[in-house]
């Protein structure tokens, strides 16, 4: 904006858009509280059929989690890039991003099939239908990350290229990405692990 | 002379919206000030609607063993009313107050995201429209042999599982039919909006405040918006997850809150009230805001304790998450827990009532002009502290349980929410009513919708208390002749269509005044918050330049000194400094830039709905109609820019 203006004032000093952000990050961390302590909360009591403990494969989602983390080091590359100005590289660690998380995705997929064809289905038992709402709300986020990922992407092959101002930028997508990660650090633990 | 810096009309997917008059201009608006209108209009017609259900509710109840609904419509009615006067009336209607009068009384030009917020506004006409198409396409039935089998009329088949929808009556087995999923999924939307909005104002309130404009110099209505939009950031995401929970448990045949499969339906009750009570705090504090605005303006003094009124308010919030389940103290939860949850009742009490203490305080010794915002804010008080008084009787668990599902409860939350909220309300609608329309209200009208509302309102609910306390219970259609409860109950059903006749003054006086009124000075309370520093009605740049503020009351310091005894002297350069500001305010000496129109808030809330039928008759060509618009919607959204032609336009000035 121009400075003959006497707005916009950001009294914090934080861009608005990226406290927008930030706050919708906060609502989000109670989306997922929720699902997990419903999770927590059944999975201590007795349920009839078949559990996760009986279908589950420790390796294949711990590699699966590792290629999710490795994005957002993809991201922070791709950011950093930005940062230098070279548009081709954050072009290319951008379309990474979106690829790592796209195997995620595939991997997520796979394994919901697997389980499904031991017999794990979302109405067997009320372990299964919190497992499934839970990652699968999780992978939804995932999804529209990877969605947001390649629109930026898309964005960056204009002339124009990208830039850490205006509309949607590279930023908070970054933001949201890296929540995404965290969270399924979480859900990984609580979900396989413990 | 200055001019408003218009957007070069191209555009991605459209032209740019261009009208500046007319329904496409209200359509592609997102102007803070007619999004608030529309807010406001929007959630009033659903107030009527509501009303229209609680009367209807009255007659049935007017005498004993009445035929005039059946009970499958009864329970229709009852849930629709409840449903609607929270999540399409109150809720929406604060935030016609926020949207209109958050910037202006911080100082800034539009909220921190408009298109953000026209979004809301959509989402949420379409989440009440999704909701109320159950009367057009929802089913509603009694499970099969049981004892309510028959046939139901449109009028039943609406939700019928109440606003709390416990689990599992709510569920497929006790309600079958759709019209529970329609309540589900219209509730869900509701929330997206409502989620939005608070996002939106909480950054709009961290970062768009005008110079000088310190957190402990903003009016209170801002505080309490501040403190709502936390509320809804951090409650709705709970009920959020719940309702999915529900449409599982209805739609594909999980168990959550289902014994059967091993689910729990007090853990529904637990995420509904942990939503639900913060709830009750969303609804009343914006009239708190309302309130601490009225009273020192018509008191004409300052606000007194006003580091305490917001940090009470604050501390209700906060409070607010920690005594959901004094509302489940018939469930199943240990004894443990319901001391617990009585305590924290009764602790919730205290910095409410350090909020009332403190408006007694700024009216005491005031002068005091009973102009009809006046009334309604002292009608508040009154109201609010029985409604308050008979809540933390509820802190009392065996006197609670003794209560629990009679008129008693009902007669409690009408004080708090229409003698609170709703006279809060009213109250604000006709202190801004200048600002807003130019004009002013006939005072006349305005005192006598007052008195009759306030005599409707107390033969409506105050016989409740003892209805209930003899024994009434509520979300039942009928009572025996025997049990002797027809004389107040007949009377109550009176004081609910003198209500209704209050309305209808109100209404008539709103548009009368809209059209003939009077037209409205430049200030015409003599007030004290930064909104009154512009032109009524507001011009659509609100502020010229970006206002200065040096002190809480800004506005009213700029007009007033203090003589030896501390009493309000006014400045003789006031009257020409309000001269001086209507000038400026309606001649602005820079260029301003506002936000442009857009198409696309409204493309991508449409999709909304079509999601929600595709869940309900799971179906795919409906799901892919909703996803298409979601993506036109955002695609536009993502590429139209927002600010870069006009920067290119300045240069051409």
């Amino acid at each position: 904006m121009s400075s003959s203006h006497s707005y916009p004032h950001e009294p914090t000093g934080v861009e608005t858009r990226k406290l927008g952000m930030w706050v919708f990050l906060s609502t989000e961390i109670l989306f997922f509280g929720t699902l997990i302590t419903t999770f927590m909360i059944f999975k201590g009591r007795d349920f009839p059929g078949i559990k996760l403990t009986d279908v589950y494969d420790i390796p294949f989602t711990s590699i699966s989690s590792f290629i999710l983390l490795m994005s957002s080091l993809t991201m922070v590359l791709a950011h950093n890039a930005l940062e230098a100005k070279d548009q081709e590289k954050t072009r290319v660690w951008l379309l990474a991003t979106a690829m790592l998380g796209a195997v995620f995705l595939a991997g997520q997929i796979y394994e919901f099939t697997e389980f499904y064809h031991k017999g794990f289905e979302l109405s067997t038992n009320i372990f299964s239908s919190t497992f499934y709402v839970l990652t699968g709300f999780h992978g939804l986020h995932v999804f529209i990350g990877v969605v947001l990922l390649l629109a930026l992407w898309g964005i960056g092959q204009r002339q124009k290229g990208l830039t850490l101002e205006g509309g949607m930028n590279l930023e908070f997508v970054a933001l949201y990405w890296h929540f995404v990660d965290i969270v399924w650090i979480v859900l990984f633990t609580v979900v396989y692990l413990i | 002379m200055t001019k408003i810096i218009e957007p070069n009309k191209q555009s991605n997917i459209f032209k740019r919206p261009s009208s500046e008059t007319g329904i496409w201009s209200w359509i592609t608006t997102v102007d803070h000030k007619r999004i608030g209108i529309m807010y406001g209009y929007a959630a009033f017609f659903f107030l009527l609607i509501g009303g229209l259900e609680a009367l209807i509710l009255r007659i049935q109840l007017s005498q004993p063993d009445n035929n005039f609904l059946t009970a499958a419509e009864y329970n229709a009615m009852f849930t629709m009313h409840g449903t609607t006067m929270i999540f399409l009336a109150i809720m929406p209607i604060s935030a016609a107050f926020f949207n209109y009068l958050l910037p202006l009384q911080i100082g800034a030009r539009d909220v921190a995201f408009p298109r953000l917020n026209a979004l809301s506004f959509w989402i949420f006409i379409f989440g009440g429209a999704f909701l109320y198409s159950t009367f057009i396409f929802g089913t509603a039935g009694a499970p099969d042999g049981g004892y309510l089998a028959e046939e139901v009329g449109w009028l039943g088949s609406a939700p019928n599982g109440g606003w709390f929808g416990y689990q599992p009556n709510a569920g497929l087995k006790y309600s079958p039919g759709t019209a529970m999923d329609y309540w589900a999924i219209g509730l869900q939307i509701l929330g997206i909006a409502s989620l939005i909005s608070a996002f939106n104002f909480i950054t709009t309130i961290i970062n768009m405040r005008t110079k000088g404009m310190r957190f402990m110099r903003m009016p209170v209505f801002t505080w309490m918006t501040f403190a709502v939009s936390f509320l809804l950031a951090f409650s709705l995401p709970i009920i959020a997850i719940a309702l999915f929970y529900v449409t599982f448990d209805r739609k594909f045949g999980t168990t959550f809150f289902l014994t059967e499969g091993g689910g729990d339906p007090v853990l529904w009750q637990h995420l509904f009230w942990l939503f639900g009570h913060p709830e009750v705090y969303i609804l009343i504090l914006p009239a708190f805001g309302i309130v601490s605005e009225v009273l020192p303006t018509f008191a004409r003094k300052p606000l007194f304790g006003y580091a305490a009124i917001v940090f009470a308010g604050f501390g209700i919030a906060f409070i607010g998450f920690g005594v959901w389940a004094h509302h489940m103290f018939a469930s199943a939860i240990s004894p443990v827990a319901q001391a617990g949850f009585g305590l924290s009742t009764m602790v919730i009490a205290v910095p409410t009532g350090v909020k009332i203490f403190n408006w007694l305080g700024t009216i005491w010794g005031g002068k005091i002009k009973l102009n009809t915002p006046m009334l309604f804010s002292l009608g508040f008080i009154g109201m609010f502290v029985i409604g308050g008084l008979s809540g933390v009787t509820h802190s009392v668990v065996p006197a609670d349980t003794q209560q629990t599902d009679t008129y008693y409860i009902v007669a409690h939350f009408h004080y708090v929410l229409f003698g609170g909220a709703l006279f809060g309300i009213f109250s604000g609608l006709y202190y801004w009513f200048p600002k807003v329309w130019g004009k002013m209200y006939n005072e006349t009208l305005g005192k006598i919708h007052f008195w009759l509302m306030l005599i409707g309102f107390n033969l409506t609910f105050g016989p409740m208390h003892w209805l209930g306390l003899q024994g009434q219970v509520r979300r039942t259609w009928v009572y025996a002749e025997e049990t002797n409860l027809q004389f107040w109950n007949i009377i109550v059903t009176i004081g609910a269509f003198i209500i209704a006749v209050s309305i209808i003054v109100f209404m008539i006086n709103w548009i009368f005044s809209k059209r003939n009124g009077e037209k409205a000075p430049f200030d015409p309370w003599d007030a004290r918050t930064i909104e009154w520093t512009i032109p009524s009605p507001t011009p659509v740049w609100n502020f010229s330049k970006a206002p200065e503020v040096k002190s809480l009351d800004d506005f009213w310091h700029s007009k007033y000194d203090e003589d030896e005894d501390g009493r309000a002297v006014r400045k003789e350069s006031a009257d020409q400094m309000l001269i001086d500001l209507e000038e400026e305010g309606l001649n602005p000496s820079e260029n301003i830039v506002l936000p442009n129109p857009s198409y696309f808030p409204i493309l991508l809330a449409a999709g909304l709905p079509f999601l929600g039928y595709a869940v309900i008759y799971k179906s795919i060509p409906l799901a892919l109609i909703g996803a298409l618009f979601l993506l036109i919607g955002g695609f536009g959204w993502g590429t139209e820019p927002l600010e870069e032609e006009v920067e290119e336009n300045l240069e051409h000035e």
